[in-house]
Parts: structure tokens; sequence; C-alpha cells
């Protein structure tokens, strides 16, 4: 989120889309309703299925699954055409004014520089013009054909209302009023919050969902305001610090890249890193990344990581592709190259789609190791549970060794919350049985793998032998200690170099990453968190709930990253001259000495609006971006693709259906299943009964949402002779799932491009383990296929079939 | 079921003694059920059945969200659903929390024969206090809307008690507290009337024209009320009673007939007590006992 989740209570219109927050996110959804009834907000729904969220809207739009940037370029082309935007900000905020490179240029579906054969861009034309200092061009009286409002402009004109109908099979009048809505915020003083979660994510044009929204956002003057933003809701207890650390392939903690191959060395890795300003004037952040690099290599590898050795860059591992994702992984396993794997927290075989691809590659494994509190259907793929999970044990060969974890409750540590916060959480109960904590058995990994190392010298052991390990119980680190590592300390006195006094003294907690040096002489483990755990204390174990102005900002409750922002780019609150943009609401504004308010200025604190430095600084130009130069793989301004199943053509240029620039692996591909053999289009969610898979197991969640099912609409039941709580067969080209029907209003069928489409909804969360009635499982039916950015897994839109049944036979 | 004493009481079932209402200056309650702002999260039914310590055996998908498929001794707080298609063409989802109602004028209290069975606060809590619960039915018949459940493993009457034990002790009820979006709100009759009146002004600025309370007069008011979209057709709201009335045949029972089968009732216990000085104890029969043992066993497997 940029905002927080009591910040939504500031919201003139909510809209979910992409998302379902009472369902999936209840506990926070009472700040919608808290904007409904203090703030008159209107809340606003755009999904295929009339959910428990649209129960309590003020509007519902129905549309396809998967046609969200139809919609979304849509609404911009609206807002363009009737001039419903937020001029000065957009102005003096945003990219609008700079002027594009000559080449680039959109053709037939595809932007300049694409390689059929690598499924790749050359990106070289996606940027700015410079002059001859290096800074952007710009017209800032938009006059220029090639500064971005006008290609944005030119670019959305496909997308009328009538070719929104045509594609998401949205009400032409339906989507105009939700237009007139969003609309309505572009007044200075009016904001938008957009509420989004993995329907926006789970999809082949995920990211660029995202940025659709994001761009609306811009355009509306409704970023880094109080009730704006773009709000990530996340879907998984920590799956936000999961990213904040870094825990993906191609990621290092706080949000730095793990170098390619091709940068063979340090200063090769910092020159593309380093960003200069753009613009006469800017500030950009990312001019430190030198110094939040060094300081990590220093928590990793101490005393080993110096000058000389290039601050350990080359015991780095270094990509030699994008990302080793999960499903590259699983691709992996099954041609036998990844032989071995380890499962900490995590549940593939429920969670990644095509399970049976899951399954294949779990059963040629040598080994696989399962870290979870509960017993994971991936612990069991092995084990033969009927109809739900047809194994033959025999035939496995793979050792498993499942070792049982504590749960947050049976442990000290952090969680970070949607809105950033890290909060401290304290121990409530010893684990059950022999039940240990992920950092004993991480650490005895390690201390093994060290031994062996020690011992048998191997390719390439300086990586592993030189990493620093200066725990006071080495065995099992204390949460305390690893949060105070993260935070980041002095390694030497630190003096300031006008004035050659000591201001911070060796061994010292950091205040901030302000703080961090270049020089070897400080160190954090994630220089995000850098203020979280200072002299003063465990600022996430803050509980002061004081929130002034009453606007949702407490800025005293827990600690959020950065430097305790609760609102990123508040700069942008404020008009140039800074005064709020909404004097009711205001988050920071300019004094005539500093930038005062009740939230931590994201801005050079003493620096004067006259400086001309835009609110944007982590971007090289200062500006938010409606053209995202070189940053997206399939192109710097979205563009509708189909889903990778779809039932019809993309009427706005059939050669390039697809998302041209989507890795798709041979064997994925063949398992794409035609409309002519699979006709409706299915989606894949949660239900509030459940979390994930893991609430099956409790007792009350398996009472109250006991058995799997799938939901579709009167119609296609009727055609199909399907009974309200009857048995159906839903299958996709990769599997089936056998369940019953919920027959429902609440799906109607969608008329695309003339022709009626039918949607199937499919709740994910029942499987062979815990407590409830045991189900096949959503990910039974979905492609392996991801975003063309990030290779988040195509869940919410593909091809099924379904038919009536009976009940499975079990034995 | 509850800790609150008998000073408290100002209705007691099957009893002419008037409650000695020690505490009957206390403040009437009630449970406000905004269904407007309500989201289905059932977050109200686990903490009941928490609070309670009730688990319903695991059941099937029948159809739609609705689980358990319905109220029963271990289910006093249910989630109904129903999609309802305006007059505009436009889906509702209208989403109702259903549960014993708390009436002013019990209609379950009327209809109970077993004395102090059934009571009633003087803050307006109707509560079952099951030790002398008789498990005769007759509350099922009296209650005008249908929420009352014999269990088949102890033959007692049991529904929710709108917490009475955390009420007297100064808590609100479990589902209130567990509510995450304010739709449940607990307080004094007066205030929660009051809020919403504010609810109902902002839900006609909303275009609900029909927008209202459910408090329904011909069972004197109730302690659980309802604000409604739609509160002109309440029966929109799965079933809802738009004129919610205790049954002619239990009021018939409370005003002339019930007092005629009390004389009844201890008529036979007379002709009883002389039977056994007459003719001493009935034996029990191995016959009977067989029977009995029959019937018990068709319990235990019709018991869920």
């Amino acid at each position: 989120m940029t905002n927080t989740w009591q910040d939504i209570k500031n919201a003139n219109v909510v809209i979910v889309m992409g998302g379902n927050a009472a369902e999936a996110h209840p506990c926070g959804f009472k700040w919608v309703i808290e904007a409904k009834i203090e703030n008159g907000a209107k809340l606003v729904v755009v999904d295929p299925r009339f959910t428990r969220t649209a129960s309590v809207a003020d509007y519902y739009a129905p549309i396809r699954p998967g046609t969200d940037i139809a919609f979304l370029n849509g609404v911009i082309h609206y807002l363009l055409e009737k001039d419903a935007i937020q001029h000065e900000y957009v102005r003096s905020y945003t990219n609008a004014s700079l002027i594009v490179k000559d080449g680039f240029d959109f053709q037939d579906g595809l932007f300049t520089g694409y390689n059929e054969e690598t499924r790749t861009y050359d990106k070289s034309t996606w940027d700015y013009e410079l002059d001859k200092d290096g800074f952007a061009k710009s017209d800032d009286s938009w006059q220029d054909p090639r500064c971005v409002i006008n290609l944005l402009k030119h670019h959305v004109s496909r997308y009328t209302p009538e070719m929104v109908s045509r594609i998401c099979g949205t009400p032409q009048d339906k989507f105009e009023h939700v237009c007139a809505l969003i609309a309505s915020t572009s007044a200075p003083d009016k904001a938008m919050t957009s509420l989004f979660a993995l329907g926006w994510t789970q999809h082949s044009v995920g990211a660029q969902n995202i940025r659709n929204m994001a761009m609306i956002q811009l355009l509306l003057g409704n970023i880094g305001v109080a009730g704006g933003g773009m709000n990530a809701l996340r879907g998984h207890s920590n799956i936000q610090g999961l990213t904040d650390v870094g825990l993906l392939s191609n990621q290092m903690p706080g949000y730095m890249n793990l170098p390619t191959d091709k940068e063979t060395d340090f200063d090769i890795y910092m020159s593309t890193r380093q960003f200069k300003p753009l613009r006469p004037g800017q500030i950009s952040y990312y001019q430190n990344t030198r110094k939040l690099f060094v300081s990590l290599m220093k928590a990793l590898y101490g005393d080993a990581a110096t000058q000389e050795s290039n601050w350990a860059f080359d015991w780095l591992p270094k990509l030699d592709i994008p990302l080793y994702d999960i499903i590259k992984a699983f691709e992996m396993m099954n041609a036998g190259q990844m032989t071995g794997y380890i499962c900490q927290g995590f549940n593939p075989l429920q969670a990644f789609p095509d399970r049976g691809k899951i399954r294949r590659g779990l059963s040629k494994l040598k080994f696989l190791v399962t870290m979870d509190p509960l017993d994971t259907e991936t612990s069991r793929f092995w084990q033969d549970f009927g109809p739900q999970n047809p194994a033959n044990s025999a035939d496995i060969q793979t050792e498993v060794f499942q070792l049982p974890t504590t749960c947050f409750a049976e442990e000290n540590g952090s969680l970070v919350n949607s809105a950033r916060w890290l909060q401290w959480h304290w121990k409530a109960a010893d684990g059950p049985g022999i039940a240990m904590s992920d950092i004993w058995i991480m650490s005895g990994i390690f201390h093994r793998i060290r031994e062996l190392y020690r011992k048998e010298g191997g390719a390439f052991p300086d990586p592993i032998l030189n990493l620093t390990w200066k725990y006071t119980d080495p065995i099992s680190p204390d949460p305390e200690e690893l949060a105070k590592e993260m935070n980041g300390r002095a390694l030497a006195d630190l003096t300031d170099p006008a004035t050659n006094t000591v201001v911070t003294k060796a061994g010292t907690l950091l205040d901030g990453f302000a703080q961090l040096r270049d020089d070897g002489t400080t160190s954090s483990g994630c220089w995000i968190f850098s203020g979280s755990f200072t002299e003063k204390g465990n600022q996430m174990a803050r509980r002061d709930a004081t929130d002034p102005r009453e606007q949702g900002i407490a800025p005293n409750w827990a600690w959020a990253w950065p430097a305790n922002r609760r609102i990123l780019y508040n700069r942008a609150s404020a008009d140039p001259a800074g005064k709020p943009w909404n004097p009711a609401k205001p988050v920071i504004s300019w004094n005539g000495t500093k930038w005062v308010g009740i939230d931590v200025p994201d801005y050079t604190p003493t620096l004067a609006p006259s400086a001309g430095a835009s609110p944007f600084i982590m971007n090289d130009e200062g500006l938010g971006r409606l053209f995202a130069r070189k940053l997206m793989a399939e192109g710097p301004f979205p563009e509708h693709y189909e889903p990778m199943e779809s039932p019809v053509e993309n009427v706005l240029h059939p050669k390039v259906k697809n998302n041209p620039a989507a890795r798709v692996f041979a064997d994925d591909r063949a398992a794409f299943g035609s409309p002519d053999k699979f006709p409706y289009v299915a989606t894949t969610y949660r239900l509030t009964e459940h979390f994930h898979f893991w609430t099956k197991h409790a007792l009350i969640n398996a009472i109250l949402q006991p058995e799997e099912f799938v939901e579709v609409g009167e119609a296609l039941a009727k055609e199909k002779g399907i009974e309200q709580g009857g048995w159906v067969k839903v299958s996709s080209k990769r599997g089936e799932v056998i369940c019953k029907a919920y027959v429902t209003k609440r799906i109607k069928p969608l008329t695309v491009d003339g022709k009626p489409t039918h949607v199937i909804g499919v709740p994910l969360h029942w499987g062979f383990t815990g407590q409830a009635r045991k189900g096949y499982g959503a990910n039974t039916l979905t492609p392996s296929v991801g975003d063309a950015n990030t290779q988040t897994p195509e869940f919410k839109a593909f091809l099924v079939n379904i038919e009536k049944t009976s009940a499975p036979v079990t034995a | 079921m509850s800790d609150l004493q008998s000073q408290d009481y100002i209705r007691r079932s099957a009893s002419t003694m008037t409650p000695p209402s020690a505490r009957n200056a206390e403040q009437q309650v009630a449970k406000l059920i905004d269904v407007s702002r309500c989201i289905g999260c059932k977050a109200c039914q686990s903490a009941c059945m928490e609070w309670n310590d009730l688990r319903q055996e695991i059941g099937h998908f029948e159809g739609s969200y609705q689980n358990p498929n319905d109220l029963s001794p271990d289910v006093w707080t249910l989630m109904k659903f129903a999609e309802y298609e305006n007059e505009q063409g436009n889906l509702e989802w209208l989403i109702r929390k259903d549960g014993c109602m708390h009436c002013e004028d019990p209609g379950c209290l009327k209809a109970c024969p077993a004395p102090g069975a059934i009571v009633q606060y003087a803050n307006g809590i109707v509560d079952f206090i099951s030790d002398k619960c008789i498990g005769c039915g007759y509350c099922v018949k009296g209650c005008p809307f249908d929420v009352p459940r014999i269990s088949k493993k102890d033959h007692k009457s049991y529904k929710c008690t709108l917490c009475s034990d955390r009420v007297s002790v100064g808590l609100e009820p479990a589902c209130v507290k567990a509510c995450p979006t304010g739709a449940i709100m607990f307080g004094t009759k007066t205030d929660m009337t009051a809020w919403a009146g504010e609810r109902i002004v902002d839900l006609k600025s909303r275009g609900f024209e029909n927008a209202g309370l459910y408090d329904p007069q011909a069972v004197g008011g109730t302690h659980v009320m309802y604000v409604l979209h739609h509160a002109d057709k309440p029966e929109l709201y799965s079933g809802l009673p738009a004129h919610p009335r205790i049954s002619a045949a239990v009021e018939a029972w409370k005003g002339i007939a019930k007092p005629l089968a009390m004389v009844g009732i201890a008529l036979a216990a007379v002709v009883g007590f002389f039977h056994y000085i007459v003719k001493g104890p009935n034996e029990v029969t191995e016959e009977d006992e067989a029977q009995g043992e029959r019937v018990l066993e068709e319990e235990t497997e019709n018991t869920p």
C-alpha cells in the first residue's frame, strides 16, 4: 500500500477492482465502511462475480476475467476526452510533458523493438529525448505530438466505451457510470483509493493491470494524498515482509536486484543503479544505492567484505535468466534439472498451477524437505488419498523430510502488514510436539552445509565459508538480534565530514538509512528496515494509537518502512508551492523553512518548493510515470492482451492475441486448451471462511465452509442441466475437478464481441489433508504461465468445460 | 446458562409468581444488526461457536454460503444469504444474521409449561434455563421466528442467550465483539434506536427509500433489531416475517387453557401419588428395558 488501512476512511470514492476486500480482508474492510459512513464515500466494485464486497457497494459493474486493461484504458480515454484530470498535478508531478524518443511507436499490438524469436523487446527507443546536458526534453504546453500525454491520448483512443463493452462484456452504461464516479475525484480536494490484490496480479498481464490504475491515479492527482493511493492488499500474513527482505530468486533485501551474469564486476553493477537526475534541480534517492549495497554486504560477509574484495560482490550468485521463479523451478524439476527442493512455509501442490505437473515434478526429486506448522498436501503428495490425490507410492522414489515448525503465535518476531508496518509480536505458547522454529532449522542446515564445504572444499566454497554468523546463540539466533542486524549499526566511529567530530559511535544501532555509508563503516541487513530497532529500543513494539488529526497516520503505533513514513510520495499531497491540495485533510506542507505535518515527509525535509524538485524522488526524473520507460517487459503503456487461454480473438489486433513478452514453456503451451473444447471462462478465488489452505485444518472454519464447490450462473446451469448443489465435473486441458455446483444469480453471462460468455467461479480452499471434506483443488485446472514481469501465475482467467455428473467414487 | 440471579427476572415461564425484580430499574438492552454494512463474513458465527463452545459436525455444501445449513442446538446464530433482483434488474445480495430476536413479549416464554425454564431479565434478554427445561418443544411452537431447537442428546431447548453471561458482567455479546465492520452493535435500546435512525438517513440518501428499523411491535418490539434497506419487505431477507405473531393457540394456552391444564397436571400428580401409595411403585419389566434401549440407540444414531 502507498497509504495505510486506516487512511481508506479519508477517501471519497473507494474502487475495488482486481480484488475482493470484504472477503479476503474482512478486518481491514472496516475502513471502507468507515469511509462510507463518516466520509460519505461511494464504494464501486468491478468484478466478474457479484461478491460479498459488491453486496455493500454503491455501484457494481461486471467484467470478463482478464480484460481489466481494456476497461482501465477506457477509463483513461474517458478522463482525457472529458478533460477530467487534475491539471496542475499532471503538469507538475507526472512525465506528461516529457518528450519520447523518435523511434518509439506502437503498431498492430506491438511496441517498437520486438523480437519474435526471443519474445522480448529491444527497449532502446522506450525513453525520453535528452538534451545536450543529459536532461529529458519537455514541452510544458503539451503541443509536441511526441510528449507523453499526447502519445498516451493516441494510445488509448481505440478504447472507446463501445470497444470496452465489446471486449469486457461490461454494459456500456455501467462502464460510463463507473467512469463518472472515478472522474469525480479529479477535483484537487477529492480522492479515490484503489484497493486491489491477486485479482490483478494473477494474470499474464498482471503488473500492467496495476500500472494502468496507477496511471489513472496520477491523472486524477490521487497519489500521495490522504484517502488516495494504490493499495495492494497483501494476501498472506507476512508476504509483504517476504518481498521486503528479498525472498525472491532475483532479489536481495530492500528491493535491490541480484546481479546478472553480464554484470561481471561491482562497478558495472553500480553503473545502472545509481540514478543521475534527469531534470535540472531534481533529487534522486537512488544516488545512494552504493551505500545501501555496501552496508548489506557488510551485514552478510562482515570483515570479509572489503574495498579490496569489491565488498564481496563476486560471491553473489549471478542470474543467467531474469529469474528462477516457481514455474521455472517446476519446469526444471520435470526436466530432471532440479533434484532437491526445500519447501519452507509453502504448499506448491495446492498453491501452484497445473497440479498434475507439480505432482510429476515432486515425484522426480531425489529429496523434498517441507517445513510447515501444518500437514500440507505437498508433504503427502506421494500418498494415495483416492481421486483427490491418486498416487502410486511404490513408483515414487522421492525421499521426503517433513519438518514441523512453530507458527507465528509460538515465537517472537515481526510481521509486515499491507501498510508496510513492522509489528512486533510475542510468543504466546510453546510449539506442539517436536516443532522447531524456522530459524533453528535454517541455522542447522547452514551449519551442516558450511561444515561440508569446510571438509570437502567443493567447486566454490567462498560464498558459504565467508558468511558472517556472530550471533549470541549460533544454533538459534534470537529474533531481536536478527531484527537489530536488519536495522544496521555503525561498525566504526562515524564522523561528520564537515566538522570531523564523531556523530555515531562504533557499535551503535543506526537511527535510519540516512546514516549508511559506502566505505564499510556501516552495516544494514535490509536498508528499508533501518530505523525499526534503534538505541531507543524496538520501534516495532510500539503500541501508542495516538492519531493526530484522526487521519489514520498513528505515527507511534509500530513502525512503517521507510523511515516510519505512512503515506508514500506524500510531497505530492501539497501543490508545487507546498500548500495541501485538500486543506481539510493535509498530510505535509511547507511552512517557509521546512516541511511539516502529520507524516514523515517523503522528500528532503528542508528543500524549498522554489528549488523545483519534483515529488517522486525514487525516479531519476522525479515524476510519476504515465510512460514507464524501459521498466516493463511488454511496453511502456499498458495494452489489452487476451489471457493465454481465452474464448475470443483480440479484436484490437488479431495477430497479437496474448502478451507477446510472456514466457511460455513448450510443455505448458501444449497444455493450453482451446475454446471449442473448453468454452467457458474460469477464475479462482478465496472465500472469507478460509485462509488459503491453512484453515481447512481448523474445525470452526471447516464447519463454516465445509466442502469444495464451483459457482455457476443460472443461465449456464439451465443449459447444462446442472442442479443447485448437484455434482459437476469441471475440466481444463490439464485436469478435472468433481465437486458440488452453486447455481447463482451472482454470475451473469456477459456479451463479449456479440457472443454470450459464461464465467465459472472456482474457490480454491480444499485439498486432501485437514478437517474439511476432501477436494481436488482449483490448481488442478489452472494453466502454468505467469505475468511477463513477475511470473505470478495466471490463476484468474483460463478455459474450462463443465458437465453434470455424479459423486466421485471413493474406496 | 447465565450468571444472573432470579432477582433480575421480570418474567418467568409457567408461574404465576411475580419475580422479585430487584434490578428492574436496569436499562433495556438491544443488539442492532445493520445489514447494510454486513459483509457476511461469519465472524459472528465463529465467535458464537467459540464463546459458547459449540461445534456442529462438519456438513456439506448445500447450494449456498449458508453453513451450517440451519440453526441447531449447536448453532445459535447463522448468516443467511438471499439473492434478490430488484425492480431495476440489479442484483442485491441480502445477508442477514439469524438467531433469537429476544422479543419483548416472548412467545416461547408464554408457551413454556415448565416453571422457570424460560425467563426474561429486566434488561430484556430472554434466556433458557436448561436444568428446568423438560424438552417439550412448546417454545418452538411459540416462537414467531422459528428459532429454538431441541437437542436430541439431552432433550433440552437451545438458542442464543444474547450472551447473558457476558452482558451481566458488562461485556458485549461475543458476536458484537467479533464483527469487523461494526455491523453488529450493542447498547441500550434507546441508543441503538437512535443510531439506527442515523443509518436510515444515510441509506435513504443512497437511494434506499424504504430503509428502516425492524423492531416488530406485534411482539412488543425486540431486543435484537435490524437496519434493513428494504424495511417494507423484510421477507426478502431469507424470510424475516413482516408481521411476526405469537400463534393463536399459544395465546389461548397462555390466556385460558394453561391454568386449566395446570390444574389437570396437578390432578394427574395427585392421582399418581395415590396410585403409588395404594399399589406401590411400578415394576420395570424386561420388555420395557429392551424397548428403552432401542429408543436410546435410535436416538444416538440420529444424533448428528
